[in-house]
């Protein structure tokens, strides 16, 4: 039994879990997902700094979403050095929809399709150089999305 | 296990427009079984890594408000033909999957 092989063994097996998990739990923002209002959620998301209304963002959303299990949202902004993209549903359970980060090389522009359970304001937050930026819209929802 | 994440790649100019479909059920939580009336637990993909040749270029952070089966479009600056886009996921139990497509 080659005794050093097994203890490398082990130190690579511990060593890869302190990597793969502290990771995924501690990059998760689980307060600012759980948070039951938008006021939480920018607290627990961006230390409750107020966002500036700002026509460089683009909110794509419908007016009225039939069916609110699939509601398409796509952002896009002409910010510079743009960090974090979120999507806040006002009425939803939990507020935060979802939220990006942006790396270098990302272009600030995305787009995915979310549930939202009545009719609510759909707010875009866009922080760019340190600053909070967003726009918002109201979606009128004729079947919800949540629960049933 | 075979991916269950679609990838779509489009190179125009020098930025890459990506598209990605991904199977899953996306259970809020709050969900009741129409049949035996329990709560169906919360099971969502929490997030996606997006990679350019391995180099981290988004994390999308999820909760269980996307929708289920979800779809996510993003650019990525700076790409050109030969590069690998790299997408993969981890839901709320630990479930991971990934796929790649090389920019044509």
């Amino acid at each position: 039994m080659n005794l050093k092989r097994r203890v490398f063994l082990r130190g690579a097996a511990a060593l890869a879990a302190l990597a793969v998990i502290p990771r995924t739990l501690l990059a998760w923002p689980e307060k600012a997902f759980s948070a039951k209002s938008t006021a939480d959620v920018m607290q627990a998301m961006f230390g409750g700094a107020d966002a500036t209304a700002s026509s460089e963002i683009t909110l794509n959303a419908p007016d009225i979403a039939e069916n609110g299990r699939v509601v398409p949202i796509s952002v896009s902004t002409t910010l510079a050095n743009v960090e974090n993209v979120s999507i806040i549903v006002e009425n939803n359970p939990a507020p935060l929809v979802a939220s990006f980060d942006l790396g270098p090389g990302a272009v600030p522009n995305v787009s995915t399709r979310i549930k939202m359970g009545k009719t609510s304001n759909v707010i875009a937050v866009v922080k760019s150089g340190g600053n909070l930026y967003s726009a918002q819209k109201e979606v009128k929802v004729t079947i919800g999305g949540c629960g049933g | 296990m075979a991916s269950n994440i679609k990838i779509k790649a489009q190179l125009k100019g020098d930025t890459a427009e990506v598209k990605t479909l991904m199977k899953h059920e996306m259970e809020t939580g709050t969900r009741k079984d129409s049949k035996t009336g329990e709560t169906v637990p919360a099971h969502y993909i929490t997030e996606v890594k997006c990679l350019l040749n391995g180099k981290e270029v988004m994390t999308a952070n999820w909760g269980p408000a996307i929708s289920k089966n979800p779809y996510l479009a993003f650019e990525i600056a700076g790409a050109k033909a030969g590069d690998v886009v790299t997408i993969s996921w981890v839901d709320n139990k630990g479930e991971t999957d990934s796929a790649e497509t090389t920019l044509g």
